[in-house]
């Protein structure tokens, strides 16, 4: 299901149809909210998300930032968290956690912090309403795909600010190329280190960077993606 | 023990901050000779000091600075992709799962078990953030203490002679490592997870909605 999300991101060309993908995530990851929230490198901000606006909108007037632990946790960091590692035990930030609860917003939450290029920050949450167990099984399981499609998320905002040209213009290596080459012939890992000379760590590492730029799921659908583009010759 | 400190509550450890920075200085400039800016306070920071990086950190038992390394998430600017491309065959490495390593320094004299404890640090940022690997920059002949403390790197490439030699390499998150990594340290499996859970908090149950008034 992810695998088609992701398909489907790719072909988003405006932001406007960003919000739409960010919305659609909530059934894609089966959870009560999405968030994605950018700050670019001169203060720009853009911001996606399933909250209520009535509550959005609270949450700007009281400046709720200011307390919002998860803010102050993930601003400028880059380790994801659970909201269950947060201090919510500050009045303030008690009768805070009380209204975001009211507000429907989950007593569940995990959060993304995402660092871009040259000082961009995003922050990418999931929040519902679960017991402890059912959402440590939930993390558990789906941490993996959030840090991966936060990351998605955030790779097509940064295009779509960047702009100009329609057609994403993924730039690999020539090694990332031989890597990807490699695999796409049917080589296994350990047959594709063995021919380009180096280990199976360093091939895994290449491997992972070119699949990261290619903005796919796995490595199938890297090798996919490089062959659709153009990018490798076999 | 072990302290896991973003660089923007370094103030909050004013000592073991300073201590970190000179400490930097003796190795990278007195010691090792690499071409790094010493400041007139007599520390060591660079550009990525400013990025707000994540540093591990082994304080002693005076609150002073035994050890450390600095981490950089590969998505956003790093040392390694900004000037070692020649050392990684040209591969920007850019992944939520690959954090950068580098400025692994000791203090004067620091006993072999710091060493070990830093890498166990490591060690435990990798296994609780679900990422696969880092890929460090650090001094070519520390590749041999590396390894002997339980968990070398896979070299990709490096530059330079002597004491002047840097590398670049990978460390891969395999949690079989973890329990010689501990024993290495003299560190506890309880007390690695509490120094963990002291720096990011640890996960507390929800509270239950009151039964009634």
């Amino acid at each position: 299901m992810l695998d088609s999300y992701i398909e489907q991101l790719q072909r988003v060309e405006t932001l406007g149809e960003l919000n739409d993908h960010v919305v659609a995530l909530r059934d894609t990851l089966d959870v009560e909210h999405v968030v994605y929230h950018s700050v670019n490198s001169t203060g720009e901000q853009y911001a996606a998300l399933t909250y209520s606006p009535e509550w959005v909108q609270h949450y700007l007037d009281e400046d709720y930032a200011r307390l919002d632990p998860v803010v102050q946790a993930c601003y400028q960091r880059f380790h994801p968290i659970d909201w269950k590692r947060l201090d919510w035990t500050n009045k303030n930030v008690r009768n805070f956690h009380g209204e975001a609860i009211d507000s429907g917003i989950g007593n569940q939450g995990f959060s993304v912090p995402i660092r871009g290029p040259s000082g961009q920050f995003a922050l990418f949450t999931v929040s519902g309403n679960a017991s402890d167990d059912q959402w440590a099984s939930y993390t558990e399981e789906h941490v993996r795909n959030l840090l991966l499609v936060s990351h998605f998320v955030n790779q097509k905002a940064l295009e779509l600010e960047r702009g100009t040209d329609k057609v994403k213009v993924v730039s690999l290596s020539p090694r990332e190329t031989d890597a990807l080459t490699m695999l796409a012939m049917g080589f296994n890992r350990a047959q594709a280190a063995d021919s380009l000379s180096i280990s199976e760590h360093t091939l895994r590492v290449y491997i992972e960077s070119a699949r990261f730029k290619l903005t796919a799921m796995n490595t199938t659908h890297a090798v996919a993606r490089a062959l659709s583009q153009g990018l490798l010759i076999i | 023990m072990l302290r896991y400190i973003y660089a923007d509550d370094l103030h909050r450890f004013p000592r073991l901050a300073r201590s970190m920075f000179v400490d930097r200085a003796t190795q990278f400039h007195d010691r090792l000779g690499w071409d790094v800016t010493l400041r007139d306070d007599g520390t060591e920071r660079d550009a990525y000091d400013d990025a707000n990086p994540l540093y591990v950190i082994w304080e002693d038992a005076t609150g002073r600075h035994g050890g450390s390394m600095r981490f950089l998430p590969t998505t956003g600017d790093t040392m390694v992709n900004d000037h070692f491309l020649h050392l990684t065959d040209g591969v920007e490495i850019k992944s939520p799962f690959i954090w950068e390593c580098t400025r692994f320094c000791l203090a004067p004299g620091a006993p072999a078990q710091i060493s070990a404890a830093l890498m166990l640090g490591g060690m435990e940022l990798g296994l609780n953030n679900h990422l696969s690997h880092s890929v460090g920059v650090f001094d070519a002949r520390m590749v041999r203490i590396y390894a002997r403390l339980g968990w070398g790197p896979t070299i990709l490439g490096t530059a330079g002679q002597g004491r002047d030699a840097t590398s670049v390499g990978l460390w891969a998150f395999e949690p079989a490592l973890r329990p010689r990594l501990l024993a290495r340290a003299g560190v506890s499996d309880e007390i690695s997870r509490h120094w963990y859970d002291r720096s990011f908090g640890a996960l507390t149950p929800t509270s239950k909605p009151a039964l009634s008034a």
